[in-house]
């Protein structure tokens, strides 16, 4: 009974429907002045109401209505001639479904504040549609809930509502609309050279239909050179819109990855790439959400090496580390806006010693950045280990050791620069305008999110049972993995130790937090700081003298069409207009004789 | 009963357009009107199925057979497109026309009711006709009517915007007239299917190749093809809103359908796209139409005329569809007659309820209108969503039939410059969006109610179908088939 009222509904679609009732109830409207990004007054209680009950309902329900899926269960529908199949359950779908389901209801406490409806409304529409895309079982199923995660998701920005995330939002909106574009073509090219518009593999075989396809995911998967948008965007979102964007887009592309394109070799060196370039633009960045974002972007790399790698214990890998990086992620994303709501900055270097006033968000920090960077015992341990190993079972020796050296990197990035200038460091300035510890609400969706994060890495055998292959007698914890990682933390510890003494001497320098800091903000990126400057100065008289020519092209295009006198947008004199009937005519006239020159 | 339904549509609504003048009383008009918009629905409804189980009605006006009398002619296509346009009036007469933005007092409404009915008059007749010289004569009554209708909107820049549209207009009849003229000179007869016989002997001389050409541009005037557009922002944006609903819903479309007739009944595919290769001309046109209309739509300030401009792109796809001279494209262009009919008449509509109570159709006004009038501004989203081709809607199904026309072509190309138009499109959409839903309300925005009820509902109704057919094809993409088909001679 039950199961049949679940088979009659696509996943995703519960999210995607019920966040259209939330404006229907009845609830408190948002500070006027769109404060502190629609969040409910900092002090004082606030009721979770009837749209909060709904909002925790939907990711439930939706859960619930996935799991009563059989494996294997598909629907099939024709449309217009063509046979589209808007369902798929098998099992590399469904951990995808699953994490995206834990991750809309983390969001969702952590948004309990948020009176912004429409912030909540585009969360809920926007984790529907990511939802609907990993279930889709043809190429026209996933255009459309591919660009709807696009269309969703840009609210979350543009909720800021202010100039800046006005253009943001629109550039953002361009590049995944683009993406859309690029594989709805791909599609087209697909369906006219094979018949069909099932989305199993497809292969880089030459075809220009596989690579538009290939192109589509590579830009939500932030491939090198098509990445700027996540560092672009993510950080510019609302506090609660980076913890919902920052589990689905990209996480849904390494899906579609793992389904159209495993085991393509070219992924191996991309991925490689997309672990090792972030680490330098993290280490020298100062808003510390765009730190994350770049770190963001240096895990997928690990996915999308394992997706390359193919094999199934890189495939498991991959949806492992998916599954362990949604939960990591947002929780850092999550402490970051907890330290943005109450200070009102993540500039690392305006923050310091907050926590003395947010011991809790302290410490979910510690452990979110103790799990990305993979500590025995944490949940980043037991999923990475999985892809480092397939990279070096299948002889991938120069890509295992980019990952060791990218590994090394997320420590110092993500595992310490983040909760080391936020949390500890030198006491900000700002430190007595903060008013204390996170909203209660954020404190729950953090705490379940850092649970998580430890239960994984202790007990890794339920996430083994989800993966989509046997797990077989893998394991993590054998001598080899602790002492590897081990080594490589001890070692990268050491080497920070290393210059902090280093850092020691200098007269000038003499307190520990300018030692460190120095150590951070000045000997790591002063060697790189120092490549890139020249890299960028060329790059940049380039790109100026390029942009110029640009701009003064754009100006005289727009002038030709903006309103005004004599431009394209005005009434024509109708001299002018019969003028050009007159036109029109003349070049029939010229047609129909070059036609009867040439037939 | 069935047979005499071709005259009876055409008849109804020119009889019915004296008796408002007649009634007077501004409220008795609207629904004497309003019920002639319905029974000539019905009429059209009838004649559509019926022509799709037993083909072709042939009527012959006054027993006077054709090819010496006048024939009125009606197969799928003419009933298709004749549903069209009663449907859309039957939508946007009861909506009314909004008291505030008429340029006349209320106890002379009766006469816009009165221009109204012979502007749908001459709609059908056009539609209906298999007689070349009445098209010509329906042509002229569709345009009067239209001069006086536009002619009304608040404001004296609706006087300018009348009188440019009546040169243009009137220098479009024209054409049209010496090419009727030309081919009556040739042939001897004004009835199309007789014409297109006795045209077969003289096809290569010039007269004809000249015929056709005043055909072409004439029509091309008519239907606001670019480079010959100008007339249609103007007119759009200074006419009153349902004006511009009901006009950009029905008369581009009207004459879209004379120039396919021309096309493919009269000339005949061999001709213009073998000997004349009329495609050459036609399809850069489009193509032109439609980045050019995009773009200037997206630098518009003022509602109506972004709309307007979007409007001349969107034609393009139609343009561009009759000129791939295939069933497929064929279809694809008048699936998106259709279609875009809804949303874009949906869309004026919308306006209309956004100005009527703004007082303003600028962009910049409409500043945080989402807080004050919700369903209005949900009412723009989905139109709009429907004009970028977003699946779901019925503007997708219009392109992915035309995308299916290029590819089968071969024209890879053409199909990426459909995709990428529609990219186009997501910013003069998105941008109205924006300003509706994320700007801070203004004073004007903040005093402001929403709309009635009687003015919501004809807009949901046309909104929402866009939605229903977005979803529900069968019967859009069939008919659009057959009518293709038979337009073809396939049939």
């Amino acid at each position: 009974m039950l199961e049949n009222i679940a088979a009659s509904l696509p996943p995703g679609l519960i999210l995607l429907f019920g966040a259209l009732l939330l404006p229907l109830l009845p609830g408190e409207s948002p500070p006027a002045d769109g404060s502190a990004d629609g969040i409910w007054p900092l002090s004082g209680k606030s009721k979770m109401g009837m749209r909060g009950v709904l909002m925790l309902l939907l990711p439930i329900l939706g859960l619930i209505q996935m799991w009563l899926l059989p494996l294997g269960h598909s629907s099939d529908v024709e449309l217009f001639g063509y046979a589209l199949q808007p369902v798929r359950v098998d099992r590399l779908s469904r951990i995808f479904g699953t994490i995206f389901h834990i991750a809309a209801l983390i969001s969702v406490i952590y948004s309990l504040r948020v009176r912004d409806t429409l912030q909540n409304l585009s969360g809920l529409a926007y984790a529907g549609a990511a939802i609907g895309a990993v279930f889709a079982g043809d190429l026209i199923t996933l255009f459309v809930y591919w660009e709807l995660t696009a269309l969703t998701s840009v609210f979350l920005i543009w909720a800021r509502r202010t100039n800046r995330a006005a253009r943001v939002g629109m550039r953002y909106l361009i590049v995944q609309v683009l993406s859309g574009v690029l594989l709805l073509a791909g599609t087209l090219f697909h369906y006219a050279d094979t018949g069909s518009l099932a989305f199993d593999l497809l292969s880089l075989d030459g075809s220009i239909g596989h690579l538009l396809i290939f192109l589509a995911f590579g830009i939500k998967a932030a491939f090198p050179m098509l990445h700027s948008w996540l560092e672009d965007s993510y950080p510019e979102a609302t506090i609660t819109g980076t913890v919902w964007m920052s589990a689905f887009t990209t996480k849904m592309a390494i899906y579609a990855l793992a389904r159209g394109f495993a085991g393509t070799e070219i992924l191996i060196p991309i991925g490689a790439a997309m672990t090792a370039f972030p680490v330098f633009y993290a280490v020298i960045e100062n808003d510390l959400r765009r730190v994350l974002s770049y770190s963001l972007n240096n895990q997928l790399g690990f996915m999308v090496v394992g997706v390359g790698v193919g094999t199934e214990l890189a495939i498991n890998g991959a949806a492992a580390h998916a599954f362990a990086h949604i939960l990591y992620k947002g929780l850092l994303f999550m402490t970051m806006g907890a330290v943005l709501l109450r200070a009102g900055t993540v500039k690392g270097s305006d923050l310091g010693g907050l926590w003395r006033k947010m011991p809790w968000t302290t410490a979910f920090c510690v452990i979110g950045a103790m799990a990305i960077s993979a500590f025995p015992l944490f949940s980043g341990f037991v999923t990475k280990s999985m892809i480092l190993t397939a990279a070096a079972d299948e002889g991938y020796t120069w890509t295992f050791l980019i990952l060791l050296f990218a590994s090394a990197g997320v420590l110092d990035h993500s595992g310490i620069k983040i909760p080391y200038f936020a949390f500890f460091a030198h006491d900000s300035k700002l430190l007595p305008k903060i008013s204390g510890e996170a909203p209660r609400n954020m404190l729950v969706a953090m705490a379940i999110a850092a649970f998580l994060c430890i239960a994984i890495g202790v007990f890794p055998a339920p996430l083994y049972a989800l993966l989509p292959y046997d797990v077989g007698d893998y394991s993590a914890y054998d001598l080899t993995h602790v002492v590897t990682q081990t080594q490589l933390l001890l070692g990268s510890a050491a080497a920070f130790v290393f210059l902090q003494k280093k850092g020691w001497y200098p007269a000038e320098l003499r307190s520990t937090v300018l030692d460190v800091d120095w150590v951070y903000r000045k000997l790591l990126p002063g060697g790189l700081k120092a490549t890139y400057n020249a890299i960028d100065k060329g790059a940049e008289r380039t790109k100026a003298a390029v942009g110029r020519a640009v701009l003064a092209s754009v100006n005289r295009f727009g002038q030709f069409f903006r309103p005004g006198d004599r431009s394209f947008g005005e009434p024509w004199p109708s001299g002018e207009t019969a003028m050009w009937a007159a036109v029109v005519l003349v070049a029939y006239l010229v047609v129909s004789i070059v036609s009867s020159q040439v037939g | 009963m069935n047979a005499h339904l071709p005259a009876l549509q055409v008849v109804l609504p020119l009889l019915a357009a004296p008796v408002c003048v007649l009634l007077r009383n501004r409220r008795v008009v609207g629904v004497w009107a309003t019920l002639i918009a319905w029974a000539s629905l019905a009429i059209a409804i009838t004649m559509l199925v019926h022509t799709m189980e037993h083909g072709t009605i042939s009527y012959a006006l006054g027993g006077w057979e054709s090819p010496l009398g006048i024939e009125l002619r009606v197969d799928v296509a003419n009933a298709f497109l004749a549903t069209i346009v009663t449907g859309i009036a039957s939508i946007v007469l009861p909506y009314g026309p909004g008291s505030a933005t008429l340029a006349i007092p209320q106890d002379r409404q009766y006469l816009f009711y009165t221009a109204f009915l012979l502007c749908m008059t001459g709609l059908l007749g056009m539609s209906v006709t298999g007689d070349a010289f009445n098209v010509f004569v329906f042509v002229e009554i569709t345009s009067l009517s239209s001069y006086t209708l536009i002619a009304l909107g608040k404001g004296r820049r609706a006087l300018t915007a009348a009188f440019s549209y009546l040169v243009m207009g009137t220098i479009g009849g024209t054409f049209i007239l010496l090419a009727i003229g030309l081919c009556y000179q040739m042939t001897g007869t004004l009835n199309m299917a007789d014409m297109a016989l006795r045209l077969q002997p003289v096809m290569g001389t010039r007269t004809v190749l000249v015929a056709f050409g005043f055909f072409v541009v004439g029509a091309s005037i008519k239907l606001a093809l670019f480079p010959l557009h100008q007339w249609m922002p103007n007119a759009y944006t200074h006419a009153p809103s349902v004006v511009s609903a009901f006009l950009s819903a029905t008369a581009t479309k009207v004459s879209y359908f004379v120039l396919v007739r021309v096309v493919f009944t009269i000339f005949g595919a061999a001709y213009v796209f073998g000997t004349v290769h009329f495609e050459w001309l036609l399809m850069p046109l489009s193509i032109a139409a439609m980045f050019v209309g995009s773009i200037a739509a997206m630098y518009q300030t003022h509602i109506k005329r972004l709309l307007a401009y979007s409007s001349m792109a969107q034609i393009g796809y139609m343009t561009l569809g009759l000129s791939m001279n295939s069933v497929e494209g064929l279809t694809g262009g008048l699936v998106h007659l259709f279609n875009h009919g809804l949303m874009k008449g949906g869309l004026f509509l919308v306006v209309a309820n956004i100005t009527f109570r703004l007082n303003s159709s600028k962009i910049q006004d409409m500043a945080g209108l989402a807080r004050k009038m919700p369903w209005t501004t949900l009412a723009f989203a989905v139109g709009g969503l429907s004009l970028i081709g977003v699946p779901g809607t019925a503007g997708f199904i219009s392109k992915w039939y035309l995308v299916q026309a290029a590819l089968m072509k071969g024209q890879i190309w053409l199909a990426l410059l459909i995709l990428m138009s529609s990219l186009l499109a997501v910013g003069y959409v998105w941008k109205v969006i924006e300003v509706m839903l994320l700007k801070p309300p203004t004073k004007r925005v903040e005093n402001t109610t929403p709309a009635p009820l009687r003015m919501i509902w004809p807009v949901w109704v046309m909104i929402g179908s866009t939605v229903v057919f977005g979803l529900w094809t069968t019967w859009t993409g069939t008919v659009a088939e057959v009518a293709a088909e038979t337009l073809m001679g396939l049939r």
